[in-house]
C-alpha cells in the first residue's frame, strides 16, 4: 500500500440475536487508503478477518439505502462515505454500530420493520384517478416540481429515522422519513390524497407535532433533504389548508403571533394558559409554584389584567410587520 | 487586541424567566473588558413555533432584529440557542435566496429598515472562546472550579444542523462537541464525558408531548449523575428551564430521584470570574443551586 494509508484499529459492534445473550465489540486493525469507503472497511472485516460478520449492502452507489449503519454515533450511508474523513473528524478512532442497537438481528443488520410499516401508512405514492388511456400526461409547472424535487432523493436508508429520538421514546411517530414522504406526496400537484395525508400529519402522538426539533435528522441525511425543513412546510401546510386542529400543539405555535403583537417578546405564562386552556393549567400548578417561589415568574403574571412583561422598543413597527406579513391564521 | 463589541439578542426568557441568564452574561463581559448593547427593539425569534405557523412573518420579524445590530455595525449575539439557531437560518435564507430577501425587504421598507446580511451572529459561548479566547479566561479566574465535576450539556440548536452553524461554531463536530468542555478546562472543573451531552432536552415538545419532553430531558440528567455529575452547565436556557425546572417530573417518569443543578453557561463563567452572588443569581433556580457560591467563596 503507499504512503497515503493509514494504520487504525477499528471496533465494530458485533450480536447474533439467535445465539448471543449480550452483544460485545470486537477489534480489528488495518491499513486504510484514501479512497477506501467505510463499505470497503465493512468488506474487509468479513473477507479478511470473520466471515461470519453480517452486514446489508447492495447497490454501492448510494441509491438502495442499504447499507445504513452508525459510526461513533454519525449515521452514514456505508458506500458514500470516506474512512478517512472520517478518522479526521473522530481522532483516528471508528466504532462501527448498526443503526439501532435494540432492534438488530445480527451485527450491522437491525430489522426495519417499524420504518417500513411508518413509510407505508403515509400512503407513499401518489393517488388519483386517470382514465385506462388518456389522451396526454399529466403536466407540473418546473416551480411546482421543484417543490418535491429534494424529497424525491429519499432513499429509505432509515438514517434520519434511527437518529431521531422522538421515534426512539414514542413509538407511535411517523419519523422523519415518513413525513417527508408525506410531504413530498402532498405537494405533489397531481396528487388528490392531500388533505387526507396531511390530515394523518396533523394527528397529535403520531403526526409532525410530536417532533421535538433537534435536527439530528438534517444532519443525518446523507442525502442532504432536511427532513425537518418538510416538518416544518407539513406544520405550515395544516393551516394554509385548514386541516389543522384546534389543540394544545397548534394554539402554541399560533400564540406566538398573539404575543408578539402584544409584546415583541413572548408571554410565556401566557402562551402556557392560552395553549391549555384554563382547564389544562392544573398541569401546571406545581411546576408554576415552584418557578414562583425562586422568583421565575411574578404571582400576577398569569392574571389577564396584570402586564409584567418587557416590550420590546418601536413596538409599532413590529405590530405592522404582523399585519402586514402574516400568511397563515388558525 | 482592541476591545471586543457587540450587539446582544436576549431572547425571551432572559427578560423573564431566566433573569439570572441576562444578568450574569452582563457581568461575565464587564469582568473581561467586553463591551455589550442591548438590542432593545428586538422581538422574539419565534422559537421554532412561530416557523410552524407562518415561516415567512417569523423570516421577517428575524430579519429586522438583524437589521438594528447591523445599524451598529455590530456582531450579533445570543445567549439562546434557539435564538441563535433561528437568527441564523432567516440570515442563511435570506442571504442565498436574493428573491425571499427582496420579498423580506419589501416588508421591513414599511417601517423604514433594510435588512442588509453585513452583521454575523453568534451565540456567546462562541465569542468567548474563539474571539475572546480561552487562555485570556484562565488568566482572569479567581476562583478555579476544580472541586466540580461538570457536565456540559451542548443543546441541539447550537450544533445542528452543523452546516449552517460552522462558520460561527468554531467547526464544532456535533457528534463530539468540544468547546464546553476545553470552557470548563479553562476554569479548571473537571469535564463529565457522558453520552447524553449533545442529545435533545425535549423543551421544545413540553406541552404536546409530555411524556417524550420528560423521558429526554430524564435520560440526560441520569447519564450525567450516573457518570459523577456535581452540576450540568448548557448554553441554553430552554435547555436550563427543561432540566431544571421539571426535575420532579421528570424524575418521576423515568422512575428515578434527580437532583442536579443546572447552570447556564454565563453562570459557570461567573462563578469562576468571581462575580457577585446576586450577579451569578442561583437564587433563581429551582433546583436548589445557592450551594455552588458558598462552597467557593
Amino acid at each position: 500500500m503507499s504512503s497515503d494509508t493509514r494504520k487504525v484499529t477499528l471496533k465494530a459492534f458485533r450480536f447474533n440475536a439467535e445465539t448471543d445473550y449480550l452483544p460485545y465489540y470486537k477489534q480489528y486493525e488495518m491499513e486504510v487508503g484514501k479512497d477506501e469507503l467505510i463499505l470497503d472497511l465493512l468488506n474487509r472485516i468479513k473477507w479478511e478477518h470473520d466471515g461470519s460478520f453480517s452486514y446489508r449492502r447492495s447497490c454501492r452507489h448510494g441509491i438502495c439505502g442499504a447499507c445504513g449503519i452508525k459510526v461513533n454515533g454519525k449515521p452514514v450511508l456505508a458506500c458514500k462515505q470516506n474512512a478517512i474523513e472520517l478518522l479526521d473528524l473522530f481522532n483516528n478512532e471508528l466504532v462501527f454500530e448498526p443503526q439501532s442497537k435494540k432492534r438488530v438481528v445480527k451485527d450491522m443488520i437491525i430489522d426495519k420493520k417499524d420504518f417500513w410499516d411508518k413509510h407505508a401508512a403515509v400512503k407513499p405514492y401518489v393517488e388519483r384517478e386517470v382514465p385506462a388511456h388518456p389522451e396526454h400526461e399529466t403536466k407540473m409547472s418546473i416551480e411546482q416540481f421543484n417543490k418535491f424535487l429534494d424529497s424525491d432523493l429519499c432513499i429509505q436508508c432509515g438514517s434520519c429515522h434511527y437518529a431521531c429520538p422522538a421515534v426512539e421514546v414514542n413509538s407511535e411517530y411517523f419519523g422523519p422519513a415518513a413525513l417527508t414522504a408525506a410531504y413530498r406526496f402532498t405537494i405533489d400537484p397531481r396528487d388528490e390524497a392531500g388533505k387526507e395525508r396531511l390530515g394523518m400529519t396533523a394527528e397529535m402522538g403520531a403526526g409532525a407535532w410530536d417532533c421535538v426539533k433537534c435536527y439530528e435528522c438534517a444532519e443525518a441525511c446523507p442525502k442532504e433533504i432536511n427532513p425537518i425543513e418538510k416538518i416544518t412546510k407539513l406544520h405550515n401546510m395544516q393551516f394554509e389548508q385548514g386541516v389543522a386542529q384546534s389543540n394544545v400543539a397548534t394554539r402554541h405555535a399560533e400564540g406566538f403571533v398573539r404575543s408578539i403583537k402584544k409584546h415583541g417578546f413572548l408571554d410565556e405564562a401566557d402562551i402556557v394558559l392560552y395553549s391549555e386552556g384554563y382547564l389544562g393549567m392544573y398541569k401546571h400548578m406545581k411546576t408554576a409554584l415552584k418557578m414562583l417561589k425562586a422568583g421565575k415568574i411574578h404571582w400576577n403574571d398569569a392574571l389577564p389584567f396584570v402586564d409584567n412583561v418587557p416590550k420590546s422598543k418601536n413596538l409599532d413597527e413590529i405590530q405592522k410587520l404582523i399585519e402586514i406579513s402574516m400568511t397563515n391564521k388558525l | 487586541m482592541s476591545k471586543l463589541k457587540y450587539a446582544l439578542f436576549t431572547g425571551c426568557t432572559a427578560k423573564q424567566s431566566t433573569p439570572e441568564l441576562l444578568s450574569s452574561t452582563l457581568a461575565v463581559a464587564d469582568k473581561l473588558g467586553i463591551e455589550i448593547t442591548i438590542l432593545e427593539e428586538a422581538s422574539c425569534c419565534g422559537a421554532s413555533h412561530l416557523q410552524d405557523f407562518d415561516e415567512f412573518l417569523a423570516h421577517v420579524l428575524n430579519a429586522r432584529n438583524i437589521c438594528y445590530a447591523e445599524k451598529l455595525g455590530l456582531t450579533m449575539i445570543t445567549i439562546c440557542n434557539t435564538c441563535q439557531l433561528n437568527s441564523a437560518m432567516t440570515k442563511h435564507a435570506l442571504d442565498t435566496d436574493p428573491e425571499l430577501k427582496a420579498r423580506v425587504n419589501e416588508k421591513l421598507a414599511e417601517v423604514g429598515l433594510e435588512y442588509k446580511g453585513t452583521s454575523e451572529i453568534k451565540h456567546f459561548l462562541y465569542c468567548l472562546i474563539d474571539e475572546y479566547g480561552l487562555d485570556k479566561i484562565k488568566d482572569k479566574v479567581t476562583v478555579p472550579l476544580s472541586h466540580l465535576n461538570i457536565a456540559p450539556f451542548y443543546g441541539c440548536h447550537n450544533i445542528r444542523p452543523s452546516e449552517l452553524h460552522h462558520s460561527s461554531n468554531g467547526g464544532e463536530n456535533p457528534y463530539v462537541p468540544t468547546s464546553l468542555d476545553q470552557l470548563i478546562d479553562a476554569l479548571e472543573g473537571h469535564p463529565v464525558d457522558y453520552d447524553h451531552k449533545n442529545k435533545c432536552c425535549g423543551f421544545h415538545v413540553e406541552l404536546q408531548a409530555n411524556h417524550t419532553s420528560e423521558v429526554l430531558a430524564g435520560n440526560a440528567l441520569v447519564d450525567a449523575i450516573d457518570n459523577n455529575a456535581d452540576m450540568v452547565v448548557t448554553p441554553c436556557p430552554l435547555c436550563h428551564l427543561k432540566m431544571d425546572t421539571y426535575q420532579d417530573d421528570v424524575g418521576k417518569v423515568i422512575g428515578r430521584d434527580v437532583e442536579l443543578p443546572v447552570l447556564h453557561m454565563p453562570q459557570m463563567v461567573a462563578l469562576a470570574l468571581g462575580c457577585t452572588e446576586k450577579e451569578i443569581g442561583l437564587n433563581f433556580h429551582v433546583q436548589k443551586a445557592t450551594q455552588l457560591y458558598t462552597e467557593v467563596s
